[in-house]
């Protein structure tokens, strides 16, 4: 199941979070804290897949800013990555070209992303309603 | 211009699309110019998205069917958006005209920060003591931002409550998302909200009904599962699909929170299968797969009655045409394939048509693109866990196989993944591919790099360890510093796993040491010296290759000290010289030097300092043509300011100086050191009262005419309190043996003038609280030399003085020992009494003498005793069984016990005691580890 998804700009900013397991406010900053400064440094050609604390990470960098998901250690990678993808399909297709400045939409994406709480998957219904 | 718009603009959400097409052009415009200029607004966007996204809903154009309509909603979208956006900006901050994000973003230190956070959580408060409706959705948005940002919010939670319980749908949507931001499951407030949650999960407006179970799916405690279940388990038949879907995902939750509501879902479940909309069925097969994780009865059920369906729904699926609205990069749906795929890896054990699926999955589904090999690396986790069937296993690895040739690192790491769990399968099928794997161990990214060499690890074997390490080996020279860790470690690892001989393991060793000798762990280089003093042979080739190798590596320079100490003269003399060695010429000088360097060395840590110090006295023995530069050294460190320093380097100028007669005694080899015991120690299995630094005492206590220098060397390192404190941590006896405990050893204790001599001994052995172990074995020691008086004198002479006369005290002929109390509790006292049959040292008779302490008399009295391996114990039967009350009589037993390990490993016995006291059954057990030493 995916723990919590992170937006992350270049500079470690955080532009999103969405917990789905709970950590109080410590925490999440320390998660925050320890995931960016993992995933920020990683070359560009390496694979998006980072190993922490017996969960996977799976990112993936669009323009300025980093999608992070973590999820358990069997999960399926690729999935994640093509969810993350999706994901970030769905909010070009909302709103024509993504910047950061329309993280906006991430947001209210996020919220669709709680819809699909469990996996992202209820994403491609997400898709194929919002295409419709 | 900012009025204007303000006024224009402050109109509830609800009349949104009354605002019509003028707002939305003059929006537009203003926002274009607007927003560009301040484009780090967008944090704020949480609340305002998830307006605009109540907008939709309830607006819910986007499901209309005309292009029009749905133009006309993503225009109408963009606008509520910016409209929203305008209203946080312009509208939002009840003190003065500037916004509040902006005001928190203009501040330019934590200080300032905090103090606009303060003014504004003010304002809400009084706004919200003021039970000002009109704005306490507002209040609440900005709440969620300053909850971002990481400051308290708690008084908002109520708030929150209040909105949900509101009728309006904007109202219930900002309390929704606040709901799920502001709190978690472990909140007791939640408890408040568990009423209005029911109530609109019964509502009739089915997007509240949507709020409220999203809600229920993100922060569901076990007490609100119990209460709620019944309205989702309701909700999983609601007529429309996105409800549905919800509720499975809801449901997911609930079972997780209380897994025995599963079995109430059980039918719902199943029937999520059937449908044709391909958001139930994702949700549905997941649910179906954690039902079954939670509960068997379900997972009976569902390999009974859904396994078909769910078969032939993945067919279906792998065989259809181009279907485009559920079309990503060529494949229809690989997120519902993957699922379905997921749950037959729960349900689909040997199924004969879940493999014919599989097979076509697996054979068809292009891999060019991401999603499309998704679906494949599910297909091969399900045919790994699932498949008996050869073939299909053989087709996944090697689809596998060509996974791992890919050049997508992405690829290859989800290969190496899953080819760990392959090897427990199939292991033949992946050494096939060892060579590909290797090769990622040296991959530039460290995530493959981790996964490679875990595989690797598991991939050795007896054949094949030789190579595989030389591979390592060499890699570790290039390889990341940060990765040298991990890498040695393993390598370390392997090669005492699977070392054919020892020379080999030491060549190894030694190698790895002289690449990462920084990254190394303890127990590494402990592990060496262990099997460098077990080969004998190979003792002179060992301290060779060292000395040539020695460079400045913390943790080869401490084992080729601690070699060149001990096997100094082999070093110069080209002794046990070995067939494939070149010789090399070292003077005694050369030696000298190189642990002088080392000591020198301002990088050394204290451990090898004294390391090198112990090595100098020995090398002062073993080259007494250097014997002079060495002192010179030795005394050098006297003004060292580490007191462990200083003292030893006081105590063995001493040694040199004036004790040249029983210096060579002193320094001698020290004893093999007991392979069995280390690595048992490691693990941790072995009972840490057997203390291998003790090893040799008994020799002395024995009355050997020669004391050997171990215990002596023990005794001049004042190596401290916990040298036979039981102790399993592993390795502790040879930093022990190498003299580096370095806990705080008191000189002081010397000074003090004691009553008799055994006790000066005794403190200067154990400073600080000697353990009743030690204790007793010193006394053992010393009083089977029976000579207390010496021991004053020993003491009074000055310690160091002292050793000339204790060596020439006149032993005892014969070996005897004191009788112990092996075993006391408050009704029962068993002595032991010691003898040997002259002639052979290894069997011990022990007469066993039992006392019974209480008034009642013991009857069915049996004593039963155990000893480990390498010991064995003969009983022989007791002189009673009854035992009378209150000591006036005892019971006496025979054992005779023969060691093994004499001379290396002490007694020690598990004892249970069987009897009857007042017609009641008793039974005392214990661990008897305090033998005198030598037995």
């Amino acid at each position: 199941m995916i723990h919590f998804v992170l937006l992350i700009s270049r500079q470690g900013k955080v532009r999103l979070t969405k917990w789905y397991s709970p950590y109080s406010q410590k925490e999440r900053t320390k998660v925050i804290r320890e995931l960016s400064g993992m995933i920020l440094t990683r070359a560009p050609k390496l694979c998006n897949f980072v190993e922490w604390r017996g969960y996977k990470v799976v990112y993936k960098r669009y323009a300025s800013l980093y999608f992070c998901m973590c999820i358990d250690q069997d999960d399926n990678e690729l999935e994640v990555l093509e969810i993350i993808h999706h994901f970030v399909e769905i909010l070009d297709r909302y709103f024509g070209s993504v910047c950061e400045l329309d993280l906006i939409f991430n947001f209210h994406k996020d919220s669709l992303v709680e819809a699909a709480k469990e996996q992202a998957s209820s994403i491609s219904n997400m898709i194929a309603q919002a295409t419709k | 211009m900012q009025d204007g718009l303000r006024i224009d603009f402050d109109v509830r959400l609800v009349t949104i699309d009354e605002c019509g097409d003028c707002v939305a052009v003059f929006i537009n415009d203003f926002l274009t110019s607007t927003s560009h200029s301040s484009p780090d607004l967008c944090i704020n966007a949480l609340f305002l998205c998830d307006l605009v996204y109540s907008v939709c809903i309830s607006h819910s154009t986007l499901d209309g069917s005309s292009v029009e309509m749905r133009a006309i909603a993503i225009g109408l979208l963009h606008l509520c958006l910016f409209w929203f956006y305008l209203c946080c900006v312009f509208d939002n901050v009840a003190l003065g005209r500037r916004d509040m994000i902006r005001a928190i973003r203009a501040c330019k230190t934590a200080a300032e920060e905090r103090a606009v956070v303060r003014k504004e959580c003010a304002s809400i408060r009084a706004s919200i003591s003021e039970n000002d409706q009109d704005y306490m959705h507002r209040n609440l948005a900005k709440l969620m931002f300053i909850h971002m940002l990481g400051y308290p919010t708690h008084f908002g939670q109520m708030e929150c409550l209040k909105l949900i319980a509101s009728p309006g749908f904007p109202e219930k949507r900002i309390g929704y998302l606040g709901l799920m931001l502001l709190l978690d499951e472990r909140q007791e407030v939640l408890m408040l909200v568990t009423n209005s949650i029911k109530q609109d999960l019964n509502h009739t407006n089915q997007y509240i009904v949507g709020l409220a179970l999203c809600a229920l799916g993100n922060i569901c405690s076990a007490e609100m599962a119990h209460d709620l279940a019944p309205e989702v388990e309701r909700l999983l038949q609601f007529r429309d699909p996105n409800i549905r879907k919800k509720a499975a995902l809801c449901t997911i939750r609930i079972i997780k929170k209380v897994p025995d509501l599963a079995e109430n879902f059980i039918n719902a479940a199943a029937a999520l299968l059937k449908e044709k909309h391909h958001g139930v069925l994702i949700t549905g097969a997941q649910l179906c797969t954690d039902m079954c994780k939670v509960s068997t009865e379900a997972h009976e059920h569902f390999r009974k009655k859904c396994l078909d369906g769910v078969v032939k729904l993945l067919r279906d699926l792998a065989n259809s045409p181009y279907a485009p609205e559920y079309d990503i990069s060529g494949i229809t749906d690989p997120l519902l394939h993957i699922r379905l795929l997921r749950l037959l890896h729960v349900l689909g054990q040997g199924d004969a048509d879940a493999s014919d699926t599989m097979n076509d999955v697996a054979t068809k589904t292009e891999t060019n693109k991401n999603a499309g090999n998704a679906i494949l690396y599910e297909c091969v986790a399900t045919i790994m866990n699932i498949e008996d069937n050869g073939g299909l296993r053989v087709l996944a690895v090697n689809i596998l196989g060509r996974f791992l040739s890919s050049r997508d690192n992405n690829i290859r790491y989800v290969a190496l993944n899953m080819l760990m769990k392959a090897i427990s399968l199939d292991s033949q099928a992946v050494q096939r591919h060892r060579a590909t794997i290797l090769e990622c161990v040296k991959d530039p990214d460290a995530s493959i790099r981790k996964r490679a060499l875990e595989l690797v690890y598991l991939l050795v074997n007896e054949s094949n360890a030789k190579p595989l390490t030389k591979e390592l080996v060499d890699y570790l020279e290039v390889s990341d510093p940060e990765f040298k860790g991990d890498l040695t470690a393993k390598i370390c690892s392997i090669v005492e796993k699977f070392s054919p001989e020892k020379l080999w393991y030491i060549d190894q060793m030694v190698k790895v040491l002289s690449e990462a000798g920084n990254y190394v762990k303890d127990e590494v280089w402990h592990a060496l010296i262990v099997v460098i003093t077990n080969a004998p042979n190979l003792h002179g080739y060992t301290v060779r290759a060292l000395y040539k190798a020695v460079q400045n590596q913390e943790t080869l320079v401490r084992v080729a000290v601690w070699c060149i100490g001990e096997y100094g003269e082999m070093l110069v003399g080209n002794a046990g010289m070995l067939d494939v060695e070149d010789p090399i010429t070292v003077t005694e000088a050369e030696a000298v030097d190189l642990v002088e360097t080392a000591i020198k060395c301002h990088t050394s840590d204290l451990t090898t300092q004294a390391m090198c110090l112990v090595a100098l006295l020995k090398l002062s023995s073993r080259y007494p043509s250097c014997a002079k530069r060495i002192n010179d050294i030795v005394l050098h460190q006297k003004g060292s300011l580490v007191l462990e320093l200083q003292q030893r380097a006081i105590e063995f100028n001493s040694i040199i100086g004036k004790h040249g007669k029983i210096r060579s005694a002193l320094v001698e080899r020290m004893p093999v050191l007991d392979e069995a015991t280390y690595s048992g120690r490691r693990a941790g299995s072995v009972p840490a009262v057997v203390s291998t630094s003790l090893g040799t005492q008994p020799k002395m206590s024995n009355g050997v005419a020669k004391p050997t220098s171990a215990p002596l060397v023990d005794l001049l390192d004042l190596s401290s309190d916990d040298v036979q404190a039981p102790s399993s941590s592993g390795g502790d006896f040879l930093h022990d043996l190498l003299g580096v405990d370095l806990s705080p050893a008191s000189i002081g204790t010397n000074n003090k003038a004691p009553k008799n001599g055994t006790d000066a001994l005794l403190d200067l052995l154990s400073v600080g609280a000697p353990t009743a172990q030690s204790s007793s074995s010193m006394l053992d020691m010393l009083s089977s030399e029976q000579d207390n008086k010496s021991c004053f004198k020993f003491f009074n002479d000055g310690l160091l003085d002292g050793f000339g006369t204790s060596s020439s005290v006149p032993e005892t002929s014969g070996p005897s020992y004191p009788s112990v109390v092996a075993f006391e509790s408050g009704s029962l006292k068993v002595t032991f009494n010691f003898s040997k049959e002259p002639g052979n040292p290894q069997t011990t008779t022990i007469e066993a003498q039992f006392v019974n302490k209480s008034p009642d008399i013991y009857s069915s009295f049996v004593f039963q005793a155990a000893v480990p391996k390498f010991l064995q114990l003969h009983l022989e039967p007791a002189s009673g069984s009854t035992l009378p009350a209150s000591g006036n009589g005892s019971i006496t037993q025979k054992l005779k016990v023969s060691n093994s390990q004499h001379g290396k490993k002490s007694l020690v016995m598990r004892v249970r005691i069987n009897y009857k006291a007042k017609d009641k059954d008793v039974l005392e057990d214990g661990q008897i580890s305090n033998f005198p030493h030598g037995l």
